[in-house]
């Protein structure tokens, strides 16, 4: 177990390592930060010396283990766009980020795990055909299309919800702020969490689906109902613990998907998260914020990752090597 | 028709019959099949695949894969029907009153689960017994069908454990809320021959014991000489033949059950060759009129194409359907 564990953290290690050095290809190779910094009146000896300054001279080796070990302290370097540090900048935008990917992977998970189960037990019902159909659109639609129909209905024509930002949002500690406290931090969290869940729900749903179906056919589910269990026991104890091996390594790498990709979902809610903040960072080629975001996102992978293989563990007890072979 | 003055039988079936639905027409799988189980008997019964032996099993204890269903007849359990019982009555039939073991032990017992909480589930579904009491019978039902220190090994995962020994913990299982009747459905075919006879003892045994019935699915005649009182043929989903094991073996009737005596390989025997008998069983959409076996049949004669042949007396306890029976030893 220990040994797996240091095992999967070296793995770990590893990736990080290669995304850095992609990241740090960025400052190499997108554009030059020297005229990018100075503009265009610098003369060119003003241009080498603050490239002297900021070490771009030295070998590639050294400046990218400068990076890393910059990075492994969270310093980033300064946003060319807006001249804070990286870090504070992005620490300023991820819990706005971090609520909106956690509502909605809930609720993609809640939805996506009941809707499947419920597929998959009245197959053939009318619910489950059209909740199945209904599915396929959300599997289809692009997400800013669904954000924007969603804006459409239930801010344009109903203005039940608002249509932008994230409300009043009240301070926690140092640098935490949140909406989950405010009505109207709340009300604006629904239509992003619904447009950003959607296609992981229904994701989650056909999985599940998918899954039950097949578990349902083995033979313990039959020897289960040989023995009249309850089919609640049958449906949610044997069946539904068996299915969700897989159903957790999805929903581990979705949620990953979720923060990643709350991109285009928080450009059309114009949501004050990170994703907002990269999407303005490539338009002004701010690249060591783009490069500290692409190191952000690693992070998370690889640590949500390493949580979804400890998880099967706690799952599926063939995993837990602990007595060798069968005692016959 | 077949328990003769023995007392009430345990389980009744008569004339049952299974359809399947398909796009092209209604498949029959079971046509009329009829039998009793006394209780405290041990009915063998054997046929080809697709003979229909697995889904009587399944028809009884009421779990026919749809669209499979229950299109005639009736199955009686100690004078109840129970083969048009609601679901939830059917349910607490199954494991209470009628147990079942499958074939594979390796897939029937569920992989996230330890024995003991698989077996206390089971005993608490249907008594009303605590957790501690639960977990106590659990112990002893282990003990019982030889898993060396059950106290132990109860906690444990079923992948610690081999074939053979899950398969006794399936037996444990299917024993669990002390049924009435045991559906054995070919318990022995995935296991290495070396356990199987160890299992089919456990079997016959435990049941012994509680004075349980068993019906014992299986193709194999040696553990059904072995093992069973009565026996059944069953052919094309038609019961072929029917009584005492050994007059079966010795003086079978039918030349379809005679056919399968001879394929067992005996030591004394000197041929090469087995007997087999020609051809292949029919497929449910391409039954003969008559007897289903007449194409097959060395002695087939014209009544045998036009009149099916009905389950009839030739023996004391011993039935056969065939046309040979009647003109023959009438």
């Amino acid at each position: 177990m220990l040994a797996f564990i240091l095992r999967r953290v070296l793995q770990s290690l590893a990736v990080m390592l290669v995304v850095a050095l992609v990241s740090f290809a960025l400052f190499r190779y997108v554009g030059d930060p020297i005229s990018t910094m100075m503009g265009q009146e610098a003369t060119i000896a003003d241009r080498e010396a603050l490239r002297e300054r900021l070490g771009l001279n030295d070998p590639f080796v050294v400046q990218f283990f400068d990076f890393v070990t910059r990075a492994v302290q969270g310093d980033f370097g300064i946003s060319y766009r807006l001249q804070q540090p990286v870090m504070e900048l992005i620490l300023s935008r991820l819990p706005a980020t971090l609520e909106l990917a956690l509502v909605s992977g809930v609720l993609a998970f809640l939805f996506g795990v009941g809707f499947g189960v419920y597929t998959a037990l009245r197959r053939r019902g009318w619910l489950s055909t059209t909740i199945m159909t209904v599915s396929l659109v959300g599997v289809s639609l692009p997400t800013f299309l669904i954000g924007v129909l969603l804006i459409w209905l239930f801010a344009v024509e109903l203005q039940w919800l608002p249509s932008f930002g994230r409300g009043e949002v009240v301070d926690i500690g140092d640098w935490w702020t949140t909406g989950f406290l405010t009505p109207s931090g709340r009300a604006s969290l629904i239509l992003p969490a619904i447009t950003l869940g959607l296609y992981q729900m229904t994701l989650i749903m056909r999985l599940v689906r998918a899954e039950m179906l097949e578990v349902l056919r083995t033979d313990y589910i039959k020897f289960a109902r040989a023995r009249g269990l309850s089919n609640r026991a049958i449906h949610f104890g044997h069946a539904l613990k068996n299915t969700m091996v897989p159903v957790i390594t999805i929903t581990g790498l979705q949620l990953g998907a979720i923060i990643a990709f709350a991109i285009i979902t928080e450009t059309v809610f114009q949501w004050p998260g990170v994703g907002a903040l990269f999407i303005n960072s490539v338009r002004f080629v701010d690249v060591p914020v783009m490069a500290a975001y692409l190191m952000m996102i690693a992070v998370i992978f690889v640590v949500i990752n390493l949580i979804v293989d400890l998880l099967y563990y706690a799952v599926d007890p063939r995993l837990r090597v602990d007595r060798a072979g069968a005692g016959h | 028709m077949t328990g003769g003055k023995m007392q009430e039988p345990l389980l009744t079936v008569r004339d049952l019959i299974v359809e399947f639905p398909t796009r092209r027409g209604t498949l029959r799988a079971l046509d009329q099949v009829s039998f009793d189980i006394a209780p405290g008997e041990v009915l063998g019964m054997v046929g080809e695949s697709g003979a229909g032996k697995s889904l009587t099993g399944a028809a009884i204890i009421g779990l026919l894969e749809p669209p499979g269903r229950i299109a005639g007849g009736e199955i009686r359990l100690r004078g109840e029907r129970i083969d048009n019982l609601p679901p939830e009555a059917m349910r607490r039939i199954r494991g209470r009153r009628i147990g079942m073991v499958f074939q594979d032990p390796l897939t029937s017992l569920n992989p996230l689960y330890t024995v003991a909480q698989q077996l206390i589930q089971t005993i608490r579904t249907h008594m009303d017994v605590s957790e501690s009491e639960a977990r106590k019978r659990a112990v002893g039902l282990l003990d019982r069908v030889g898993i060396p220190a059950a106290a132990r090994r109860i906690d444990d995962y079923p992948h610690h454990f081999s074939g053979g020994m899950r398969q006794r913990v399936v037996i444990a299982l299917a024993l669990a809320a002390e049924p009435e009747l045991v559906i054995a459905d070919e318990p022995t075919t995935a296991l290495d021959v070396s356990v199987q006879a160890q299992i089919i003892d456990v079997l016959k045994e435990i049941c012994a014991e509680r004075g349980a019935s068993v019906m014992l699915i299986t193709h194999d005649m040696g553990v059904i000489a072995e093992t069973a009182d009565r026996v059944a043929v069953l052919y094309a989903g038609r019961v072929a033949e029917i009584g005492p094991v050994r007059d079966v073996i010795q003086h079978a009737r039918h030349p379809y059950t005679a056919g399968l005596m001879g394929a067992i390989p005996t030591l004394e025997q000197d041929s090469d060759r087995l007997v087999q008998i020609p051809g292949a069983m029919p497929r449910l959409n391409a039954i003969p009129t008559g007897c289903a076996f007449n194409p097959r049949c060395a002695h087939v004669f014209d009544r045998c194409r036009a009149e099916r042949p009905i389950l009839q007396r030739a023996a004391p306890n011993h039935h056969v359907a065939c046309w040979l029976t009647e003109e023959g030893s009438a």
